[in-house]
């Protein structure tokens, strides 16, 4: 040794002196433990053991406390692992249990290494690497070592019997195929006596069966024994929560075991295991009344007890029962509603979980008002948690337990004042998707609305911003809605506005463009520019103009989706507001005071009044000074809306409103030019907004040559300098293509006058933009004669019945489906999308689970099966390599076809086992029912041999326990449990 | 399953930390440290379970103890059962006090070779491996005799004269590590 590296391994600093370093902070932290750092790489090169071994413990305790990458000594981690000295080995193997993954490449060196110490005479070193191996293991690993793992099942050393046992779930999971080898030996050590060996064996087994349980369901009646005979309470909770799996899957077990939980659950002085007899009962025996019975009756202990602990478990058991027995919930209401002042944040998040369950159709308004009521009082947090449960439980199933939309969107209008409301998002979507789908509900909606836009002091906080923007959308799209547009204007234009990022900016923006054109459309109508009579005519080819607009080549982004439904409705429509402002102005006037919650076609009326020439030219002033300044704006979205807005109102000014001006009698040219132009834009504006489905664009047929699973990585390479496109745009694209389909049969003839007006196509494309709510026809309609889901059934059939000539006729008509539904409180319709509400979640999910589980059941499975008729010694490996192929292979619906036909073997007759298992032929083929169990002794006795070093001793046992084995393997439950 | 141990003083102080799914080191400072936020807002009354599903994925809870200065943590799976759980830290904590004698923080800060072979006979794995304390503290006893054991020329010739030396330069400093020490428990 050279003298340097002498001294410096006399004065080595060990652990203890690094801590006490670290600890007196002469130099601060960081700088000590840097400090520290280099005098461990200096050290741990060094030749003396001893010293590298410090070197690396104080590398361990820096990485393991002080959160060091020591991925840089994994080779000397190797070598000190290979010292002979016991101290020295501990050292290395708990850094290699700290440090390693799979992905270190010296795992591959400690191999031997790990073969050594697991069949070393020491106990101590055979149990340093077991443990290090049940955290380290990789499939190389593990298949290496199996046969040590195999051996070491059955050591007489309890204390390295049970780490085995341990180290056996690892082993498993990494490498499937070693449960043929180890499973038997799995097996015995859950008859053992030793208590130790018990609960540790139960316990892999419970991991092994929450896995997937129906592969244990042969070894129930083991199970069931420990359940009747055990008095340990940590082996007894192991057993009840493999129960609670098995039971599950197989009646006839839950019938079985049944009686011994109850007695356990009434005995038991242990409120752990108390508690898991609960939760097994509650779970998986959820038919047996009596047992719910005696279990809620001890959950009503638990809840009343003093022990936080106990009371949070109880709830979290009532949770449970809920969806089954929700009497058991209603029994214990008072304590459930109670805790939600607890203290506890635990318990209040459990018992606010369990009062939303208790929500119906007919508590939900009460419900909601109290939690509001106290969502006001607690603190943010769980005031969001209230909000949020309230939230998700109204507009499950879409609104399915909401009877009164107008009480619902109030109240969504009153969460969105709580001052630490921070569900912006969530109540965003729902007034739209409210407003899309319930079109009874649209007048309170447009008034909530308007109540937060006018509000100034909202626009100040951002958790507001996207509830903001969805009121602005929904006033502007439901404007005809609308008291008091002026007013709506104001509030959209109002200065604070500028708080507001410019995405909402421009949703603000595009309302406040979509209320100037209703305004104006309704002076035109209410001044009579739009003559009544001629109306209808003029709308109808205007509707055609608008739609082939639509088409246009650059403006495809928008389904023209009913194309005639839609132009029927807009001619029911105009006729109508005409038909009111006309005849039902001189009746309503100075009414509009008095407030109410009147249907839309008094409100309608109500404001028509106000359309004099002062107001407009006010409102287009009022626009012009907000608006000007947005020109300059950095965002291109609002710039642009800025833009079409101000130019709009040029035109309008210039054409209109100077002929206006002039005396009425004069019908010249550009009014009727100008009241097209307006009439135009309103149209484009009118169109009613569907809800649209989740699936929607999983309809939608792949064009021939667009491959969208291409792996683009490759793209990165070429050209790193291009940004791929945002998300928003793709989605775009994508749209695009196939927007029309059925629907837009009626405007391909009309092609040709698309370009008749091109102010109003850019202004209709910049329309589509709005909210980015895109929508495809769904398959159904373009199959069926249904159109796209109308906002409303009521409406289209009563549009049906609206024709250009009965005007007077339609005032009643449209009062009547309006009023009734307010006062009778009956539901009014909510658009339900045929399949396309949800995503299909769980379809997608499946197959990559089924192809796990499937695959370990199928080795387990097989277990008896397979090692019967095939592990012959001599091509161990070969096996081996086999298994794992086989594994990778398998197809998710292949294994699972195999598992049946596992399980109903014994009821075929072998040919058509052979037709049907033609890939395993040779496996199962001289297989007959008679001497399944005779052969596969054999055999497994052969394959035991190769593995095991003893089998001398245990060849009798082998035996009666491959006898067990195949005997419930056949029958999958055993006699005694029918 | 259990998937990791933590000890953490209340100034948010790792003692040990023991990660049975492995996870980057990075990871586990983050995990500890979010861990750490929600412990250090809650009450001394309150239960002491909570959700861990948005630090540990899916499936996943806390217990923890309060002792002194420090939060003993398990986070486990539901494969593993609470009140079992709130056990085990008991029988880890029985354990530490029997092995080192009323066990205190200072006793978790010196001893970091101990406290894992203590944990490693408790849980092996992220599986219950002993609950019985006496038998831990019979296999850390043997391990702790088996670990020191020299032999006896390179006792006399190598170690004896550096543990002199280190015995000396203790001493040495005895006084100001000690004032130290009690500074940082009062």
């Amino acid at each position: 040794m050279a003298g340097s590296s002498l001294m410096e391994t006399f004065f080595q600093r060990t652990l203890e002196d690094l801590i006490k370093g670290l600890r007196l902070q002469l130099i601060g932290e960081s700088a000590s433990i840097s400090k520290a750092m280099d005098e461990i790489r200096r050290e741990i090169k060094s030749t003396d053991p001893h010293t590298k071994s410090t070197a690396l413990q104080k590398l361990s305790y820096l990485s393991s406390l002080y959160f060091y990458d020591m991925s840089w000594a994994s080779f000397h981690v190797v070598e000190v692992m290979s010292s002979t000295r016991f101290a020295h080995k501990r050292i290395a193997y708990h850094a290699a249990s700290h440090s390693f993954d799979e992905s270190t490449p010296v795992l591959v060196l400690i191999t031997n290494q790990l073969r050594k110490d697991l069949t070393s005479t020491n106990e101590l070193e055979v149990s340093l690497a077991l443990e290090c191996l049940s955290r380290i293991a990789t499939v190389d690993l593990a298949s290496d070592l199996t046969p040590e793992v195999f051996t070491l099942l059955s050591s007489s050393k309890v204390f390295v019997r049970k780490k085995a046992i341990g180290v056996v779930l690892r082993v498993f999971e990494k490498y499937p195929d070693s449960v043929r080898v180890c499973f038997k030996r799995l097996v015995e050590n859950l008859e053992g006596s030793d208590s130790q060996i018990l609960s540790v064996t139960v316990g892999v087994f419970c991991e092994l069966a929450s896995k997937d349980p129906r592969s244990y369901l042969p070894l129930a009646p083991e199970f069931y024994r420990i359940l009747v005979d055990s008095r340990n309470n940590w082996v007894l909770i192991k057993v009840l929560k493999i129960f609670a799996k098995l039971a599950a899957l197989e009646p006839r077990l839950a019938k079985k075991v049944v009686e011994p939980i109850c007695d356990h659950m009434k005995r038991t002085g242990a409120k752990s295991l108390m508690f898991e007899c609960i939760r097994t009962v509650v779970t998986s025996l959820a038919d047996y009344e009596s047992a719910v019975k005696l279990a809620v009756t001890k959950i009503r202990e638990l809840l009343i007890d003093d022990d936080p602990n106990l009371k949070y478990l109880a709830l979290q058991a009532l949770s449970i029962v809920a969806p089954n027995h929700l009497w058991a919930v209603v029994e214990n209401k008072e304590v459930v509603i109670k805790s939600l002042s607890d203290g506890d944040p635990s318990i209040k998040l459990e018992s606010l979980r369990l009062v939303m369950m208790m929500v119906s159709e007919s508590n939900v308004a009460e419900i909601s008002r109290v939690l509001l009521n106290y969502a006001l009082k607690s603190d943010p947090e769980f005031c969001n948690e209230i909000l949020g449960s309230i939230l998700s439980t109204c507009c499950r199933n879409v609104y399915e337990i909401i009877i009164d939309f107008d009480w619902y969107v109030s109240l969504l209008g009153e969460m969105s004042r709580i001052p630490h409301c921070q569900k912006g998002d969530e109540i965003e979507k729902q007034l739209i998707d409210i407003g899309m789908r319930v079109n009874d509900v649209k007048l309170e909606l447009v008034r909530v609305a308007r109540d937060l836009l006018i509000d100034p002091a909202l626009l100040g906080n951002p958790f507001l911003h996207r509830i903001l923007s969805a009121a602005a959308w929904v006033s502007g799209e439901y404007v005809e809605f609308s008291r008091n547009p002026f007013e709506l204007v104001e509030a959209l234009l109002q200065p604070r506005t500028n708080l507001l990022p410019p995405l909402i900016r421009a949703v603000y923006l595009q309302s406040a463009f979509k209320v100037l054109v209703f305004c104006l459309h309704s002076y035109l109508l209410q001044s009579g520019i739009v003559a009544s009579t001629t109306c209808p005519d003029n709308l109808a080819p205007n509707v055609l103009e608008v739609l082939s607009d639509k088409d246009h080549p650059e403006g495809t982004d928008l389904a023209p989706h009913d194309a005639s439904a839609h132009s029927k409705q807009e001619e029911g429509f105009n006729p109508r507001v005409l038909n009111q402002s006309s005849e039902d102005l001189p009746i309503e006037y100075g009414e509009e005071a008095s407030a109410g919650h009147g249907q839309a076609a008094t409100v309608d009326s109500l404001e028509r009044n106000n359309f004099n020439y002062e107001s407009i030219m006010n409102m287009l002033n009022l626009i012009e000074l907000a608006v000007a300044p947005l020109l300059g704006s950095l965002d291109v979205e609002v710039q642009e809306r800025a833009g079409n807005m101000l130019s709009f109102i040029e035109l309008v000014r210039k054409k209109m409103l100077d002929s206006l001006a002039q005396k009425e009698d004069s019908l010249d040219r550009d009014r009727t030019e100008v009241s097209e132009i307006i009439e135009m834009m309103n149209d484009a504006f009118s169109n009613e907004l569907g809800p649209v489905s989740v699936t929607a664009q999983l309809r939608v047929p792949v064009p021939d040559g667009l491959l969208l699973k291409q792996n683009l990585e490759d793209l990165e390479t070429i050209c790193p300098d291009v940004q791929p496109p945002s998300l928003n745009s793709f989605s775009f694209g994508s749209l695009h293509s196939e927007e029309r389909d059925g629907d837009s049969l009626p405007i391909l003839p009309k092609k040709e006058e698309s370009q008749s007006s091109n102010e109003s196509t850019s202004l209709l494309s910049e329309h589509r933009k709005r909210h980015g709510l895109y929508y495809l026809p769904s398959e159904k309609n373009e199959i069926g004669s249904n159109d796209y889901p109308p906002a409303n059934d009521l409406k289209s059939e009563s549009n049906m019945n609206y024709d250009a000539e009965d005007l007077v006729k339609l005032t009643d008509l449209s009062l009547v489906p309006k009023t009734k539904p307010n006062h009778a409180k009956t539901r009014p319709v909510v658009v339900k999308l045929d399949e396309g509400d949800q995503w299909p979640l769980a379809a997608k999910l499946q197959p990559k689970e089924a192809s796990l589980s499937g695959a370990v059941r199928d080795v387990l499975l097989g277990s008896d099966t397979k090692s019967l008729s095939q592990s012959k010694p001599s091509d161990e490996s070969s096996n081996r390599r086999k298994g794992k192929e086989k594994l990778n292979v398998d197809s998710p619906s292949e294994s699972k076809e195999k598992l049946d036909d596992v399980e109903q073997r014994d009821g075929e007759n072998p040919s058509s086992r052979k037709t049907k298992h033609h890939k395993h032929g040779k496996e199962r083929r001289h297989r007959s029912t008679g001497n399944v169990v005779d052969k596969g002794d054999e055999n497994v006795q052969k394959g035991m041999q190769n593995s095991s070093h003893r089998h001398g001793k245990h060849k009798a046992r082998q035996k009666t326990d491959v006898a067990m084995n195949v005997v419930p393997q056949t029958q999958v439950i055993p006699d005694f449990l029918l | 399953m259990i998937r990791a141990v933590m000890v953490i003083n209340t100034q948010g102080k790792p003692r040990l930390a023991k990660f049975y799914d492995i996870q980057a080191v990075e990871k586990q400072r983050e995990l500890i440290r979010s861990v750490y936020g929600v412990l250090c807002s809650r009450a001394d009354n309150v239960c002491n379970f909570i959700e861990a599903e948005s630090f540990f994925g899916p499936d996943t809870r806390i217990v923890y103890k309060h002792f002194a200065t420090l939060y003993f943590v398990f986070v486990f799976d539901s494969s593993e059962n609470e009140l079992a759980m709130l056990d085990l830290i008991q029988v880890f904590v029985e354990t530490l006090d029997k092995c080192f004698k009323n066990v205190c923080e200072l006793d978790m800060v010196f001893n970091y070779s101990k406290m894992h072979t203590i944990l490693d006979e408790i849980i092996f794995g992220g599986q219950v491996l002993e609950t019985s304390s006496t038998e831990v503290m019979k296999a850390v006893e043997e391990i702790s005799k088996c670990s020191i054991s020299f032999s006896l020329s390179e006792c006399v010739c190598w170690r004896l004269p550096q543990m002199l030396y280190r015995l000396s330069r203790n001493l040495f400093r005895a006084g100001g590590v000690d004032s130290m020490e009690f500074e940082v428990i009062g």
